[in-house]
């Protein structure tokens, strides 16, 4: 089944176009790299795909609706519920515990702390960072920052993950640690994943790839 | 690398004697290793025989130079098909790669493609390999980091190669 069907995107900021064309679709549980350069526009696709950016041309279907045709209030929603969100750095509260972290877009839908929070410790635990429940982001490794953001993102249940660069702050080790952990929770849950990277090691967790370059999007089938 | 493409590549711009194609060849990638003329016409007669080349008539005189080869429709298919056809993904790429890059450049078609359809290749292989390592034990995973970094450092330089293509076509003449 076909989550997301992205058609002739075109994207300026200012004078400069970001985006010039691109398309891509995103199938249920499907994990898809986005690679491309830097400055390649693949950001900013991932940006329109999940509704934080309104493309200058072209439509965004997500589950055959239209996001431009979405009043805000509807988007950020969608945002909330049905998106989860992975990026380099910087996105965790730092006045608030991992857990508390973890715990917050179910606090956000108005469920209980207590149930909260003990569903996050159970995130935590997959993602094998249960002993920085109590810890401020600030006091953790950039690897157990990262898992406990990938934690967060799941914990809401979302279809679709998004995720920039997600590994690009991390050594080798790290990075691989949670990939790992990120994808396999990922398809437990049945999520599709689009990963932004410009690495390949990266790229090579996911089913498959995009090219962004100069702002169009490039499918190249592999020979059998 | 497979000489008789290289030649065939070089053919398609135009028939030319072995001494040409020899001359080309050398200009273009045998920048540390120039042709042999033996090299030159058993390859040459071993494309006649399968008909990728044919004579363009003998110019008066002797020696074997004075024959003539032009690529047959045969020729232009089978470097057709070696230019869309991904190398194998292994280490030490690099000469067959650039000699594909260059001659798709020199008869005009989309070089990025060549580049693109190998990049597809290796991500394959990559994402074989990751697979087998994240169900592997540690020796496995080993064995298949060594070859995930080798090819990475091959894609690195296929993206390099792709942002450098206008570059590279001023040197090559097109």
């Amino acid at each position: 089944m076909t989550l997301l069907t992205a058609t002739g995107l075109h994207k300026a900021f200012g004078p400069t176009p970001a985006l010039a064309g691109a398309g891509i679709t995103v199938d249920a549980g499907e994990i898809v790299a986005i690679m491309g350069p830097s400055g390649s526009g693949k950001s900013t696709l991932l940006h329109c795909l999940a509704g934080i950016l309104t493309p200058d041309a072209g439509t965004v279907l997500y589950r055959d609706v239209d996001l431009g045709s979405l009043p805000d209030a509807r988007r950020s929603e969608l945002r909330r519920t049905e998106f989860g969100f992975v990026f380099q750095f910087g996105q965790l509260v730092p006045e608030l515990s991992c857990v508390e972290n973890v715990a917050l877009p179910l606090r956000l839908a108005g469920i209980k702390r207590r149930d909260a929070e003990a569903r996050a410790t159970e995130w935590l635990e997959k993602l094998e960072v249960a002993e920085v429940a109590a810890k401020r982001p600030g006091e953790t490794s950039g690897g157990q920052g990262q898992r406990v953001a990938v934690a967060r993102a799941l914990i809401t249940g979302p279809k679709v993950i998004f995720a920039d660069e997600p590994t690009g702050a991390l050594d080798s080790l790290n990075g691989e640690r949670v990939m790992t952990l990120f994808l396999a929770a990922a398809r437990a849950t049945d999520a599709a994943v689009v990963i932004v990277t410009h690495e390949p090691r990266v790229a090579a967790y996911a089913d498959r790839e995009v090219v962004v370059r100069d702002g169009r999007t490039r499918v190249v089938e592999p020979a059998a | 690398m497979s000489l008789g493409h290289a030649l065939l590549g070089l053919l398609e711009r135009g028939p030319g004697h072995g001494y040409d194609l020899k001359k080309a060849y050398d200009d273009q990638f045998g920048q540390d290793r120039p042709l042999h003329y033996g090299q030159v016409y058993t390859t040459l007669s071993r494309l006649l025989r399968n008909g990728l080349v044919q004579e363009a008539g003998v110019e008066a005189g002797s020696g074997p130079d004075r024959k003539r080869y032009a690529i047959t429709d045969a020729g232009v298919t089978d470097v057709e098909t070696w230019l869309g056809t991904p190398e194998k993904p292994e280490p030490y790429l690099q000469n067959t790669l650039y000699t594909k890059v260059v001659l798709a450049l020199l008869s005009g078609r989309e070089a990025a493609d060549v580049l693109d359809t190998q990049r597809a290749a290796h991500l394959n292989a990559m994402r074989e390999l990751t697979r087998r390592k994240t169900d592997g034990d540690l020796a496995d995973q080993l064995i298949c980091d060594y070859a995930l970094f080798h090819l990475e450092a091959d894609l690195r330089w296929l993206e390099l190669t792709t942002a450098r293509l206008d570059q590279l076509a001023k040197r090559v003449g097109r």
